[in-house]
């Protein structure tokens, strides 16, 4: 995996770093404020229910402490991350993938899914539409099928399929 | 089709108009899939009484669409709860509740309370008996005890703060002692730790305990009901459900049963929950239901309408009165 | 010999046509639905289950458990071609079976999932058959100090995977673990980590979790190289059949130790998912090419399969024989014989005798029809990876986000996703190694919870983790498999020091 592709700017290796173990540390204090409140003592019988929360929040800490100040304390090396243009790149999967989480809870995953299915043929592989419509349609066809009508596994609805009757 | 009928019956009176109307509302019909939610995993007892229901449906046609049977069993249960609480109004959805009903909320605190959605049925309750592994000396409940006041025994249960554990608490206090409550996640899994000796005693209901006890692995003591369960037919050595004394008569004053009813979200229309009442009707008419009712001893006493109600309004002061006794409610 | 008598008068029940369509039916739908995560296993059998409803009980187990075999064949094809694991016990798979698929080599990844499956399930079902009254009584010794400690073993032999920063490694390891521990806990019945919210109320179920940190961080960083999934061109004829099962016989001491492992472990009942880790983690350890495990060795991909399904097949012996399953599928299954009228545990044998050695008949049959199955689509499955990146990509997404959302019926859980999927892309551009947090994820809560059950019937003494030969065996057992890299490393340094 070529990492020091690109050459250009982007996102240096020691912010993600930086930003990773932050989020890491986070998530242990959170934890450990957790285990508190539930109690992270041990009783006479056994650990509490915080007991684990609170010890386990705690080696977080510590492991993500540590690479914190690795990370800190490692020079601004040029090292990237990811070079803007290819950042660039999974943001085109990225930002139509949250928008396709999002649109689930609004139109239901059927409409959704042609969508996103419509979006990656057209716009990241440049497909035409006339090939691009058949895709998406099989696609939400099938699953309809599969999930809908034979195992009787219903997934979200939206607009247009409770205005069919479902 | 209502449409139909007021063109044909156009010229008719106001009288015969409102009659066609009302004809069409009780036969209120579903009009899409109708969902029944079970608020616990797949596998447990909740889950396979779900499943049954919906078998029986689809066997012997009994609704023009199909049941789907949807498991959301995040949070004891609390998941489900809230979620039918929050759809109000809509009539392609069912329930099926188990004690988590009560238990839940009152122990996690979550915002819900039964008169948040619409009772439409009680199919049945659960039973629960006192067992102990048959090598164990016990032979009686007097034996039990006795055995209880000199030892803390080590009671195997379903969950924590739930049906097993309430019984758990509710029995010592009975004899005056403490048990050792040890929760396990599935009451087929307790069985087992019973027979394997790694817990003394459980309070496992009928159906996951009966294949030890046709092993001659675990013995019954005694049933938490006011009456003797109604099966006669010999299950081992000549004993049958029916020869289990119930607790109360062998002195021991704990009774506890588990709802297994059908609930509705709020703001449905009389003429559907009465569509569901009697679907369920015909599910306990057919011959599966009986064998499945006959197979884990159940008592079938069956509830609707302001009898459905009277019952939760008890059961539910009962829980918050056995569980703060206990120390269980959320703080 | 009665058993064979009995096998044989259950072959004639299995080989009723009726039966035998249904066992054809059974394994293609079984695929079918192992290839969609989140549908694979339990969840697919619970939809399934009423539909048996008309069927006589032997026809419907013979469905079902083909469903279940199916199901099992279908969740490797995920792991090997996509990174995605169906099922928990698929996760050991994609270490090795995914990187094979990448370098071109998806055809003999299958193959090599498929046939070990199949012998794991083999020696699994013969155990069944011949010495099932000696073994069941087995299960019955395992309380929760012996789950903790299989649990601590399966750790043990797990533990020293990565060679990267230690600090990482235990980061990732403790973030498993806390989202492991999110949700009610069943000890006290308390909710933890909920932070009052209704969404977090079902934890973070595995399923949910690696579809994000495996799969969608996979077409991240796929599109970020620009080169779509790797290795399109793998080779696929059925000669990469025979070449694999000619590579896998040089393994069949992996093979014979991995069965061994599986059964065990299913039998105990700990189940598939510690079998299949614990089996991938002694193959590293004895295998001289340990460093270059995780970079596609076959042996990866056969330890792991072999286990998991020998546990998942011999699991079905504790279900029928007393009543408690040992996988979550089993659970299931259970509860379609109680609504057939049958009562699983020790009787059933003894009552039911068409019924299970039906069943047992059924085994055999429907793994060698299964593996026919699989086998002749290998091509089929591999040619899946030629289709361009944009449209594969969109499928994948559509088909995670279903499988997230059928685990639990919950659209947050297609967010949770996605976020997991940046969330792994990040973990791994930066290093940070995604197997021990999938191992605390998915083993995290039994094992605390077995920890604390045994202290509460030990009121708090530790003593209980080794208060009877089996129990203090297989702690010692994990104990030197812990400390076993530290010896390794001795014995390494020696031998370097010798031949400088």
């Amino acid at each position: 995996m070529p990492q020091f592709a690109g050459g250009g700017s982007g996102i240096a290796q020691r912010t993600m770093e930086i930003l990773l173990a932050s989020l890491m540390a986070a998530i242990a204090g959170l934890a450990i404020r957790e285990g508190l409140r539930l109690g992270n003592g041990w009783a006479f019988d056994g650990p509490e229910a915080g007991y684990f929360l609170f010890w386990i929040g705690l080696l977080l800490l510590v492991a993500s402490t540590v690479n914190l100040l690795r990370a800190l304390a490692r020079p601004a090396d040029g090292r990237l991350f990811a070079s803007w243009p290819r950042l660039l790149l999974v943001a085109q999967v990225l930002i139509p993938a949250a928008l396709y989480g999002a649109a689930i809870f609004l139109v239901g995953i059927y409409a959704a899914s042609a969508a996103l299915v419509l979006w990656f043929m057209r716009g990241l592989g440049g497909f035409s539409l006339r090939q691009a419509v058949p895709v998406a349609a099989a696609l939400v066809l099938t699953a309809f099928l599969l999930f809908e009508v034979w195992f009787l596994v219903p997934l979200p609805k939206g607009p247009v399929e409770h205005a069919l009757g479902f | 089709m209502l449409s139909t009928c007021r063109r044909l019956l156009a010229g008719c009176t106001m009288v015969l108009t409102a009659g066609a109307f009302a004809a069409s509302a009780v036969a209120w019909q579903p009009s899409k899939p109708v969902q029944l939610y079970v608020p616990a995993g797949t596998g447990g007892g909740a889950d396979q009484m779900a499943r049954a229901i919906q078998g029986i449906v689809a066997k012997h046609n009994l609704m023009s669409q199909p049941i789907v049977v949807q498991n959301k069993g995040g949070g004891a249960g609390a998941e489900a709860f809230l979620e039918v609480k929050e759809k109000k109004g809509d009539a392609h959805l069912l329930l099926i509740t188990l004690s988590s009903l009560f238990t839940t909320p009152l122990a996690t605190g979550v915002p819900f309370r039964w008169t948040d959605i619409t009772p439409v049925k009680m199919l049945a309750l659960d039973e629960f008996v006192l067992w102990v592994n048959s090598e164990s000396p016990w032979q009686s409940v007097a034996d039990f005890v006795a055995a209880a006041k000199g030892q803390k025994l080590r009671m195997g249960g379903t969950g924590s703060r739930q049906e097993d554990h309430i019984i758990t608490v509710a029995l010592g206090k009975a004899i005056g002692t403490q048990f050792t409550y040890v929760p396990y996640k599935g009451g087929g899994e307790v069985a087992v730790q019973l027979v394997g000796r790694h817990v003394d005693t459980t309070v496992n209901n009928p159906i996951e305990a009966v294949s030890h006890w046709k092993a001659g692995k675990v013995r019954p003591l005694c049933v938490f009901d006011s009456q003797p369960m109604p099966y006669p037919d010999a299950i081992v050595d000549g004993k049958a459900w029916s020869d289990i004394p119930t607790c109360k008569s062998q002195g021991l004053d704990v009774e506890y049963l588990m709802l297994r009813g059908i609930f509705m979200p709020a703001g449905v229309g009389d003429e559907t929950v009465r569509f569901y009442v009697d679907l369920l009707d015909k599910v306990r008419a057919t011959p599966e239901w009986k064998e499945l009712m006959a197979q884990g001893a159940f008592n079938q006493t069956a509830l609707d309408g302001p009898e459905f109600r009277a019952w939760l309004e008890r059961e539910e002061e009962r829980h918050r009165k056995l569980m703060a006794e206990a120390g269980f409610l959320a703080k | 010999m009665s058993e064979l008598v009995a096998l044989l008068h259950g072959f004639t029940i299995a080989l009723e046509p009726t039966n035998l369509a249904l066992m054809v039916a059974g394994i293609v739908l079984g695929v079918l639905i192992g290839v969609l995560p989140g549908l694979g296993g339990a969840n697919g059998v619970a939809i399934l289950l009423p539909l048996t409803f008309t069927l006589e009980p032997v026809s419907a187990i013979i469905l079902l458990s083909c469903i279940y075999w199916g199901a099992l064949f279908g969740g490797a094809i995920t792991s090997i071609l996509f990174n995605i694991p169906g099922e928990p016990w698929s996760v050991a798979t994609t270490f090795d079976g995914y990187p094979m698929a990448q370098q071109g080599r998806a055809a003999e990844a299958l193959t090599a999932a498929f046939t070990s499956s199949f012998i794991g399930a083999f020696v699994a079902i013969l155990l069944v058959t011949f010495v099932s009254p000696l073994v069941a009584g087995f299960a019955l010794r395992f309380g929760p100090a012996e789950f903790f400690a299989v649990m601590f073993l399966a750790f043990a032999s797990f533990i020293g995977f990565s060679s990267g920063s230690p600090f990482k490694t235990m980061a990732s390891m403790m973030l498993g673990f806390l989202l492991a521990g999110v949700g009610l806990d069943t000890v006290t019945g308390q909710l933890r980590g909920t932070f009052g919210s209704t969404e977090l109320m079902r934890g973070f179920h595995f399923l949910v979790v690696v579809i994000g940190l495996f799969g969608i961080s996979e077409i991240l960083q796929s599109i970020e190289e620009g080169l779509a999934f790797r290795g399109r061109e793998g080779r696929i004829d059925l000669r990469a059949v025979l070449r694999t099962w000619g590579e896998m016989l040089r393994h069949r001491a992996i093979v014979l130790r991995s069965a061994l492992i599986g059964c065990w472990m299913g039998i105990t009942p700990a189940g598939a998912t510690p079998a299949s880790f614990m089996s991938y983690g002694v193959a590293r350890r004895l295998s001289h090419h340990g460093a270059e495990f995780g970079r596609g060795r076959i042996e990866g991909v056969i330890a792991p399969e072999t286990a998991a399904h020998a546990a998942g097949t011999s699991a079905l012996l504790p279900m029928l024989t007393l009543g408690i399953p040992g996988s979550p599928t089993a659970a299931v299954l259970l509860g379609g014989l109680i609504m057939w009228g049958l009562q699983p545990g020790p009787m059933l044998f003894v009552e039911q005798k068409d019924f299970v050695w039906g069943l047992i008949a059924s085994m055999y049959l429907g793994n060698v029809v299964g593996l026919a199955i699989v086998l002749t689509a290998v091509p089929w499955f591999a040619a899946i990876l030629r289709i361009p990146f944009p449209i594969i990509a969109a499928i994948v997404l559509v088909v995670c986000a279903i499988g997230a959302y059928t685990v639990n019926n919950a659209a947050f859980d297609i967010v949770l996703m996605l976020i997991f999927g940046v969330l792994g892309y990040m973990m791994k551009k930066l290093d940070y190694p995604l197997a021990p947090l999938v191992l605390a994820l998915v083993l995290g809560d039994r094992t605390e919870q077995s920890f604390r059950q045994a202290l509460l019937l030990s009121e708090g003494s530790f003593s209980i983790f080794f208060s009877n030969a089996l129990v203090s065996s297989i702690m010692v057992l994990g104990l030197v498999l812990l400390l076993w890299p530290l010896f390794a490393r001795l014995r390494g340094g020696e031998r370097a020091r010798a031949s400088a």
